[in-house]
């Protein structure tokens, strides 16, 4: 059974359009995850999903709810931690959880509910006295207090040092090992490897690509690619001796695109033949990330565009 | 959504533990209403219950061995002023009303005034037996400043015993005793106005600002759009501000009261009246508030707006001092002032214990917070279109 259900959604803010006509599933039980550039509609899209905005066109049901008009009854199924999370200065971690426990008119373990989000240590530190992993951390476990089917984290990460990053990311594993539906926006692409099992990549309100990560990187990459450390006189001998297209960067980088494997054959050959001084050989396909940039251009597009 | 108290309760215990917790929440609930009796009651009430000091300057040479101008500074030094308060009928304040110095004949009566920080003085000529006793015209000297309220005490006492000797002198027949009494100006001292005046302050301050700033920060920071994911009602989350600030409030007025009472022997009476504005007071600056905030894009216009509706209050409806001593144009702007009527209103329950006006007072501010949190409630949105 589908837990998200978008058909053609259109939000603007004046004459900016945010989010125009995506449509998309999620399957219960699944990590879902938006990503795309600053800009590109993702938290648009999952406020809109959480009931926090109204759309302007196309249908959107969470959970069975129309998340706009049901929001009291949908809040009560779905947890979650909005962009940029903050909370009231003084309660602690355990304070917080009680209280968002009354709100919920549910009982709850505040001990067991910080354990599970690894926050134990921290249950009586008042929350300004947080660090910035431990708050996101409290965040998450606020946004479990009413036990949700359904977990919405927007940029849960942003800002965090890896370690910090790594901890949120072995929370979210545990949601989807107990069977959570999860909502996954970041611009972390290494954290939508690690966790989605399907993505949307979104750039301009549009979805411009979407499946499981292996299906995005063999429909949108460009296969293998094999690279080692070399110079010009490299290059010319692999373009005069065989039928491949070595291609050459400022880093001393020499690539060859491999169609197949006698490709990776002749490559090896060519390269130990040319008496050139070579090193470091890898062999790679295009990562989410290579993909990414090639679908949504390169750092700093945005910025090139808005001048 | 129905309401649920258990709900409202939790967001006040939460809201009351920072208010507790934090500097700031702490040192305005408990410290400032302190600071603030002690700094206005020590600055206007400093010296008010006590007898006016008055210089007196004796060149009367006297005649016939009797010396008529000490007898008529013997008779001020035993004037007495009767304070009585119409709250409490029987109680009576008999006080010396006059602090007699006496400046010896040969100094420089100005000078000495001026070395000893005082306007306030009387000279007896040299002729006064003589003139007096062959009932000519004589005049005392009575020096004062136009700008000083004891210099005004001292004239009248004087006056007063000044035809009290010439009734004497006229008739033969001890007109005015030696004991004569004098009646200050007011029964009421400046306290007894300040008190109601500081608990209107603290009930408009503590609220207003409070909420203006919550009402911005909380939307910046996304705890609004937090707290609508929760079953949390925007009623029930204004409702417990209301709560905890009335709770304030009465905490203010309990502090305030106490340190006015004994330390500056201000004199209240403790009607159920109160209880009316302890409770409409801040229900609804903290709706005002909520609604100022609101209605600002950010936190920094919510201040700028904030302070243009708080000001102007604070100092125009009666705080430091009574509206009616204000001119006409300006009386008639504190009474489109909101917090005049709470002062008002506090002011005829615990100084007048007149409960008419008061209940006219109580009934204008019930208005205006059903308008308020309505329209607060109305305009406050958790969550965007």
């Amino acid at each position: 059974m589908a837990a998200i259900e978008v058909e053609t959604l259109e939000k603007s803010y004046g004459n900016l359009k945010a989010v125009d006509g995506i449509s998309f599933t999620v399957n219960e039980g699944e990590v879902f995850s938006l990503l795309g550039p600053n800009g590109a509609g993702k938290t648009t899209t999952i406020e809109v999903l959480e009931g926090l905005r109204d759309l302007d066109k196309g249908k959107v049901k969470v959970l069975g709810y129309d998340p706009w008009h049901d929001g009291y009854e949908l809040h009560k199924k779905i947890g979650v931690i909005p962009q940029g999370f903050k909370f009231l200065d003084y309660p602690t971690p355990k304070e917080a959880i009680n209280y968002y426990g009354t709100l919920f008119g549910v009982k709850v373990d505040a001990n067991e509910l910080l354990k599970r989000v690894i926050l134990e240590d921290a249950a009586n530190i008042w929350f300004q006295n947080l660090s910035g992993g431990q708050k996101q951390k409290l965040g998450m476990a606020l946004s479990l207090v009413n036990d949700p089917k359904m977990v919405f984290l927007d940029e849960p990460t942003t800002g965090l040092d890896p370690q910090a990053r790594r901890a949120v990311w072995e929370v979210i594993r545990k949601l989807k090992g107990e069977g959570r539906t999860v909502m996954l926006t970041t611009h972390y692409l290494e954290e939508a490897e690690e966790l989605a099992d399907k993505v949307a990549i979104m750039d301009h309100g549009h979805i411009v690509a979407m499946g499981t990560v292996s299906d995005i990187e063999g429909k949108y990459g460009s296969g293998q690619k094999l690279s080692v450390k070399g110079n010009m006189q490299l290059v010319t001998y692999l373009k005069e001796n065989t039928h491949l297209q070595p291609e050459w960067d400022v880093n001393g980088t020499v690539s060859i695109h491999l169609r197949d494997k006698d490709d990776a054959i002749v490559a090896l050959g060519a390269i130990e033949e040319s008496g050139a001084d070579w090193r470091d050989l890898v062999v790679r396909r295009d990562s989410l990330e290579d993909i990414f940039l090639r679908l949504v251009g390169p750092a700093g597009k945005e910025a090139e565009e808005g001048k | 959504m129905a309401f649920s108290s258990r709900r409202m309760l939790a967001e006040l215990k939460v809201y009351a533990r920072g208010n507790l917790r934090s500097r700031e929440g702490f040192f305005f609930t408990l410290i400032f209403p302190i600071i603030l009796i002690l700094l206005f009651g020590a600055i206007f009430s400093g010296g008010s219950g006590g007898p006016a000091t008055v210089y007196v300057q004796n060149h009367d040479q006297g005649i016939q061995g009797v010396n008529i101008g000490t007898q008529f500074i013997h008779s001020l030094n035993m004037s007495y002023a009767e304070s009585v308060n119409s709250t409490f009928p029987n109680h009576q304040n008999i006080v010396p009303a006059l602090k007699l110095v006496g400046v010896p004949a040969g100094d420089n009566f100005t000078q000495y005034l001026s070395s000893h920080s005082s306007s306030d003085g009387i000279v007896i000529p040299s002729d006064f037996s003589v003139a007096y006793v062959a009932h000519q015209k004589v005049n005392l000297t009575i020096y004062g400043s136009p700008t000083s309220t004891t210099s005004a005490i001292v004239s009248g006492i004087t006056q007063a015993f000044v035809n009290g000797f010439n009734v004497y002198g006229a008739t033969g027949v001890h007109a005015v005793g030696t004991t004569a009494k004098t009646a200050v100006s007011s029964s009421y001292k400046y306290i007894d106005f300040l008190v109601p005046g500081l608990i209107g302050f603290a009930a408009l301050t503590s609220p207003m600002f409070a909420l203006v700033n919550i009402s911005s920060t909380y939307r910046r920071d996304k705890i609004f759009k937090l707290l609508s994911l929760t079953p949390l009602t925007k009623t029930e989350w204004l409702l417990s501000k209301i709560i905890w600030y009335i709770g304030t409030t009465v905490v203010s007025f309990i502090l305030m009261s106490t340190v006015g009472i004994f330390l500056f022997g201000a004199h209240i009476t403790f009607g159920w009246g109160l209880g009316l504005f302890l409770i409409l007071g801040p229900f609804f600056f903290v709706s005002l508030g909520m609604l100022v905030g609101t209605i600002s894009n950010s936190p920094e216009s919510a201040a700028v707006v904030g302070n243009l509706v708080t000001f102007p209050m604070m100092f125009l409806s009666g705080t430091f001092f009574p509206v009616q001593s204000m001119p006409m144009w300006l009386q008639g702007v504190a009474h489109v002032l909101p917090l005049f009527y709470m002062i008002d209103g506090l002011t005829n329950v615990m100084i007048y214990n007149n409960y008419a006006p008061a209940l006219f007072d109580a009934g204008v501010i019930f208005v205006l917070c059903i308008v308020t949190f309505a329209l607060a409630v109305r305009f406050f949105r958790w969550r965007e279109d």
